[in-house]
């Protein structure tokens, strides 16, 4: 590997760091930012997050879908928390009889 | 600010009334985030981490579904750079809350604003807001108490989770390797309130899916990413529209 994982470690670290100091220093500048700029703001976590949930969809099996539907449905009612363990609990159980 | 304001400002807390007043109020967050300290533990080394890398990502990064986002991706032997640009996306969010919580911390010495931006996760921003928004002063002292229990906790779970990974014999029957993208539906379903959430994701998802198949691996979170944000940016109602309905 080209750059040992501490190294990428630290980097993210400093990229995350300029995120949290950034704002205050660059975007408090400005009074206003155009809509479409927030907009994209606004959508850059949900873009981000979905383009590792629909790939691992492709290899998935039956007790892959049937997790991610169960923590689906889960997520409109409870939070993250009960989301993940619906979730966990339905892959592990399924993952005892399909593998 | 009322004659009452003023006298409860001029009677100056205790500095360990306030740490505490902040240490009660990062109590839930402790509670509810501590089963996912642990469990970036154990996928850390179940992805190829020690257990010094993951204790280093938890104490440096300090934000948990970034540092998800960068087991899953080193998993998949994705190129660092590339890592490190993922991990900023998920992060992008704190720009906004920054910009906010300046005008907050803004009279704080230089150092103490430097320490604090560092510590400035979702739940430290939604305290620091109400607590602003009540009138009430938000303080160094009272930041600190909110967010170094919280901290210390998280890099203490990751130690852990990543010493009791190391010891778990069959990680595709217990569902490891796949509990990542679970966590990730959980955080894109999260955001469902948020406008053009639905066609975001459908365009993000179709996007990464054929950028996976037709051109490889690293490239599907770029590119699938920027399809749904472009959409956002061409969509968005560029006209001042009449009651906001804001993010988060």
């Amino acid at each position: 590997m080209a750059m040992p994982l501490l190294g990428t470690i630290l980097l993210a670290a400093l990229a995350t760091y300029l995120t949290r100091i950034g704002g205050h220093l660059v975007l408090s500048r400005y009074d206003t930012l155009h809509p479409r700029v927030e907009a994209a703001l606004n959508a850059v976590p949900a873009a981000v997050l979905t383009t590792l949930v629909a790939p691992a969809m492709l290899n998935a099996g039956p007790a892959e879908f049937a997790a991610l539907g169960v923590s689906a449905l889960v997520a409109l009612r409870g939070g993250m928390m009960s989301l993940f363990l619906a979730g966990a609990a339905t892959l592990i159980v399924l993952r005892q009889f399909v593998g | 600010m009322t004659a009452q304001d003023a006298i409860d400002r001029g009677t100056q807390a205790p500095p360990l009334r306030d740490f505490l007043d902040g240490a009660r109020l990062c109590l839930p967050v402790i509670v509810s985030s501590a089963p996912f300290g642990i469990l970036f533990g154990a996928l850390a080394v179940d992805n190829g981490f020690s257990v010094f890398d993951a204790t280093l990502m938890s104490a440096t990064v300090f934000a948990g579904a970034s540092q998800m986002v960068g087991l899953e991706l080193f998993g998949q032997k994705v190129a660092p750079w590339l890592i490190i640009l993922s991990i900023f996306a998920v992060n992008f969010r704190h720009v906004l809350y920054s910009a906010s919580l300046g005008r907050r911390i803004g009279a704080w010495p230089k150092w103490q604003q430097a320490v604090g931006f560092f510590f400035l996760t979702d739940p430290q921003y939604a305290e620091s807001e109400k607590r602003a928004e009540a009138g009430r002063e938000v303080g160094f002292i009272w930041y600190l108490g909110l967010a170094l229990p919280l901290y210390l906790c998280w890099v203490i779970e990751a130690a852990l989770g990543a010493s009791f990974g190391k010891l778990i014999p069959d990680p595709h029957a217990l569902g490891l390797d796949f509990l990542l993208p679970i966590y990730f539906l959980g955080m894109v379903m999260d955001f469902r309130h948020r406008p053009l959430w639905g066609p975001i994701v459908l365009t993000s998802g179709v996007a990464s899916m054929l950028a996976f198949v037709f051109v490889g691996s690293p490239w599907h979170v770029g590119l699938g990413a920027l399809a749904g944000i472009a959409l956002a940016a061409v969509v968005a109602p560029v006209k001042p529209q009449p009651p906001e309905e804001g993010g988060r």
